[in-house]
């Protein structure tokens, strides 16, 4: 390991059938930015835990060289041993105390819990000089939950310089910050390499990535598929690492456009704390097509699902179902039109975990005589619906008493897409159905799909996973920055450009 | 070091055994206590059981102090299965007292066949708009209902004080802060003759088996448990999450009601401002102990009100403080949740390989 300051050799992370980090190796080089790509669930976020010492790795280990030469293999699992190794990790979500001052944030965990005297002052000297040398400024009395997001960014990259970060990992530092916040936290940042810093830096941003990196690295499904320096690395080849060209899943086919079944007209929305906005958003999803919505994670595409799904109210703009407007599209409203759901966040808005299979197959139609007669449950009548869907759709589990909590990750989604393709809808949102499926899960939903369409069903599929949007889509849109453009290109360069900023073509 | 895992299936027998083992636990580490404040412990535990089982009067006595606590402990358990946080229970209980007393006392009188319906429907009424208010306030400002039901509690107290200084006073009462007793129309029966024990103790039953079925068997109740389970999940679902919530607190709010009723109307005869020795607090403990299972309520209700009754006798005959029985109960509750995690959760023992 010449040069470098850290050396991770095989980290490997198994979460139950799903290998999160399959032998990945990674070497930090002192004063430099490393970038680290991937998709959702390529396993960047389970890297940076197992550095950390908040994941205990399967196999592999972490060596870390101090400046005098020495070397260390950190202890798996501690985090404490990485802090006492210098490493400091800014996380997605901050770990700020907000009814807490800056100053005690920072201090929070560097001073002895029954010291009967603390040494305020000096560490408030310690700080400013801090301050100046890194650009980073933050009114140290100034209580957390009176700062802007980027200001208490500013106070997560100080409280880890403060502890003598030599490693800093940045956890998509700037996706609540606006252009010109992230500008000024990558500029101090970059001040702070030449007195010996190094950063991991995970991004969804390939422009900040681009801009700020000095050597990037790609990861896959938990394996690490390149690596290269910025300066030959351009967008379009990133995105083609990131989303990889492996062999089609299902064959594509082409369906028979009709009639307009769902309409989005001028839909704006704005941003808010709970989702990010959309400007101006037209769609026309027909009946018998699959349109693909391609994009880079949290430009919007979650709140174009929720608006579909009924579960948020557009600002402005008109939906229209079969050519009707509609005013108010609730989720119950949504379920009456025929429009079928396949949550983002399955075991969030998916399923109740607690319920049994049998429930959660019949919870979108409780008003349906054949589940229930004057209020009371038939509940016999339920047990066989599950039965049935459970064979239909290959459901593997326990039974249909079980707690669907029991199920698998895949399970549960075929549970879902039972539930959805039952009710025959004419318009199916189906929003990342096959994240963190392995590859027969996935084929398996994407086969169900585009037996949906050729019934003649309209599908708007929302997928970071350019692959399946090529794969199953008729037609192509791309998200970015809560706007959304047309492509007739079939190009991963034409698409990833789109995906990151660039013109429509 | 040691490694916390999650077991697969918990069988329904185990779920049932939990709350079983924890109560005998409590009533074995009650020993130490016991034995701190200086009393034979054999002898002790014995006065404490026939203080419970001893006799017609100790058993009726028993399922008498059980009957509010099986209302506060329906209020709870329903409220906590949408996860709507009634701590209110409490307040309710006095709003179902006072409305019973209000309807009771000779606004109106008639036979018991009407008059008896009467008084428990206001009580159960005035109970649902005691838990209406901060549930409102949840639904539609976000307000936490935890804060918002708990203060309730104290306004309630302090009004029904009022009130029994004022327009509810009994002329007859000596000065007395008390209202006026209910009409004989209105008292609930006793059941045994002699004995304390009252149609109350049946209604609560009664009560908990209908929370039961419309928890187990009705579309309500599946509504219910969706949102308690997933609020995110049951609203993507179209389940209307805030009537659902609404509905929740009127139920449970009658439940707690009823408790008030039951303790004027059955007990008592008359409202004083020291009706409930925090029935409605109890009930929260019950809640937790019976696993939130309306049918559990009644056992949990009636181990509660035998360690305290078994307490009372106990601590007259041996000169230990009846606070003894707080520590049992609140022991008990420990144990459950202790013993819950082990039935969810078991320890392995895991080696760290040297670096």
């Amino acid at each position: 390991m010449s040069g470098s300051i850290l050396a991770m050799r095989g980290m490997t992370k198994r979460f139950g059938p799903l290998l999160a980090a399959d032998s990945i190796d990674l070497d930090l080089y002192r004063g430099e930015v490393l970038a680290l790509l991937g998709e959702n669930g390529a396993g960047k976020t389970t890297l940076m835990n197992m550095l950390f010492g908040e994941y205990t790795p399967d196999a592999g280990e972490v060596r870390i060289r101090f400046p005098g030469g020495d070397e260390e293999i950190l202890p798996p699992g501690q985090p404490q041993a990485a802090i006492s190794a210098r490493i400091g990790m800014v996380h997605q979500h901050f770990t700020l105390a907000e009814n807490l001052t800056v100053l005690d944030n920072i201090l929070l965990g560097t001073e002895p819990l029954f010291s009967p005297k603390r040494s305020r002052r000096r560490a408030r000297a310690g700080l400013h000089r801090l301050m100046e040398t890194s650009g980073l400024n933050a009114p140290l009395d100034v209580r957390i939950r009176n700062l802007s997001v980027g200001e208490r960014q500013r106070v997560e990259v100080l409280k880890a310089l403060y502890r003598e970060a030599r490693i800093l990992v940045l956890d998509e530092p700037t996706a609540v910050l606006t252009p010109q916040e992230a500008d000024s936290l990558f500029a101090a940042i970059r001040d702070l390499l030449g007195d010996g810093l190094s950063v991991i830096f995970i991004s969804h941003k390939l422009r900040e990535v681009l801009a700020f990196s000095d050597r990037i690295m790609v990861l896959r499904h938990g394996r690490m598929i390149g690596e290269m320096p910025t300066s030959e690395a351009d967008a379009g080849g990133i995105v083609r690492m990131m989303v990889g060209e492996e062999q089609a899943r299902v064959d594509r086919t082409v369906g028979k456009p009709g009639a307009p079944a769902l309409g989005l007209a001028e839909i704006s929305v704005p941003a808010s704390r709970g989702h990010r906005g959309l400007f101006d958003v037209s769609l026309t999803i027909h009946e018998g097509e699959i349109l693909g919505v391609a994009g880079v994670a949290g430009n919007g595409q979650s709140t174009l699902a929720q608006i579909t799904s009924g579960l948020l109210q557009p600002g402005q703009g008109t939906i229209s179902i079969g050519g009707r407007d509609v005013r108010r599209l609730s989720p119950a409203r949504a379920l009456r039109e025929g429009i079928g759901r396949i949550p983002e966040d399955r075991h969030q808005d998916g399923i109740v975990a607690d319920m049994s299979v049998a429930e959660n197959l019949v919870i979108e139609r409780l008003d349906s005589p054949e589940i229930q007669r004057q209020g009371i449950l038939r509940r016999s009548a339920i047990a066989a619906h599950a039965r049935t869907l459970i064979d239909a759709h290959d459901i593997r589990g326990p039974g249909p008493q079980a707690r669907t909590a029991l199920l698998s990750g895949g399970n549960i989604q075929k549970l879902i897409l039972a539930r959805v393709l039952e009710a025959q809808p004419g318009i199916i949102l189906a929003n990342q159905p096959t994240r963190g499926l392995d590859v027969r899960a996935a084929s398996e939903v994407s086969r169900r799909l585009i037996e949906a369409r050729d019934r003649g069903a309209g599908v708007l599929l929302i997928s970071e996973d350019l692959d399946e949007i090529l794969t199953l889509s008729d037609r192509i849109l791309v998200m970015h920055n809560g706007r959304i453009a047309e492509t007739k290109s079939r190009d991963r360069a034409v698409i990833g450009a789109m995906m990151t900023g660039g013109a429509a073509a | 070091m040691i490694e916390i895992v999650p077991r697969g299936t918990m069988r329904p027998r185990i779920a049932i055994l939990i709350p079983v083992i924890a109560g005998l636990a409590a009533l074995l580490l009650a020993a130490v206590p016991l034995a701190f404040a200086g009393a034979p412990i054999l002898p002790a535990y014995a006065q404490m059981a026939s203080g419970v089982f001893g006799s017609m009067f100790t058993v009726t006595e028993t399922l008498t102090r059980a009957t509010p606590l099986i209302f506060t402990g329906l209020a709870a358990a329903i409220a906590f299965r949408a996860r709507l946080w009634n701590i209110g229970g409490e307040g309710q209980l006095y709003l179902g007292a006072l409305a019973a007393v209000w309807v009771g006392t000779g606004m109106i009188d008639g036979p018991p066949i009407l008059m008896i319906p009467l008084v428990l429907a206001a009580g159960a009424a005035a109970g649902a708009v005691g838990l209406l208010g901060p549930a409102l306030l949840k639904t539609r400002f976000g307000a936490d209902e935890v804060v918002t039901s708990l203060l309730l509690n104290f306004i309630i107290l302090i009004f029904v004080q009022m009130m029994l200084e004022g327009a509810f006073k009994d002329p007859m009462g000596l000065g007395w802060p008390q209202s006026e007793p209910i009409l004989d129309s209105a008292v609930l029966p006793t059941l045994v003759d002699r004995m304390r024990l009252h149609a109350g103790f049946l209604i609560a039953i009664a009560v908990a088996l209908v929370a039961h079925a419309v928890l187990a068997y009705t579309v309500w109740g599946f509504r219910i448990r969706a949102v308690g389970g997933n609020a995110a999940a049951a609203r993507h679902a179209g389940i209307g999450v805030k009537r659902t919530i609404l509905g929740v607190a009127i139920m449970s709010g009658a439940c707690a009601g009823l408790a008030g009723v039951s303790e004027v109307a059955g007990l008592k005869g008359y409202l004083t401002s020291d009706l409930s020795p925090g029935f409605g607090y109890a009930g929260i403990v019950v809640a937790m102990l019976a696993g939130l299972s309306p049918i559990g309520v009644i056992a949990a209700s009636l181990f509660v009100a035998s360690v305290f009754v078994g307490a009372d006798s106990m601590s007259r005959a041996m000169g230990v403080s009846s606070f003894l029985a707080d520590l049992i109960v609140s022991m008990s509750l420990i144990c459950m949740l202790v013993g819950g995690f082990f039935a969810r959760f078991r320890l392995r023992r895991r080696t760290t390989r040297a670096p």
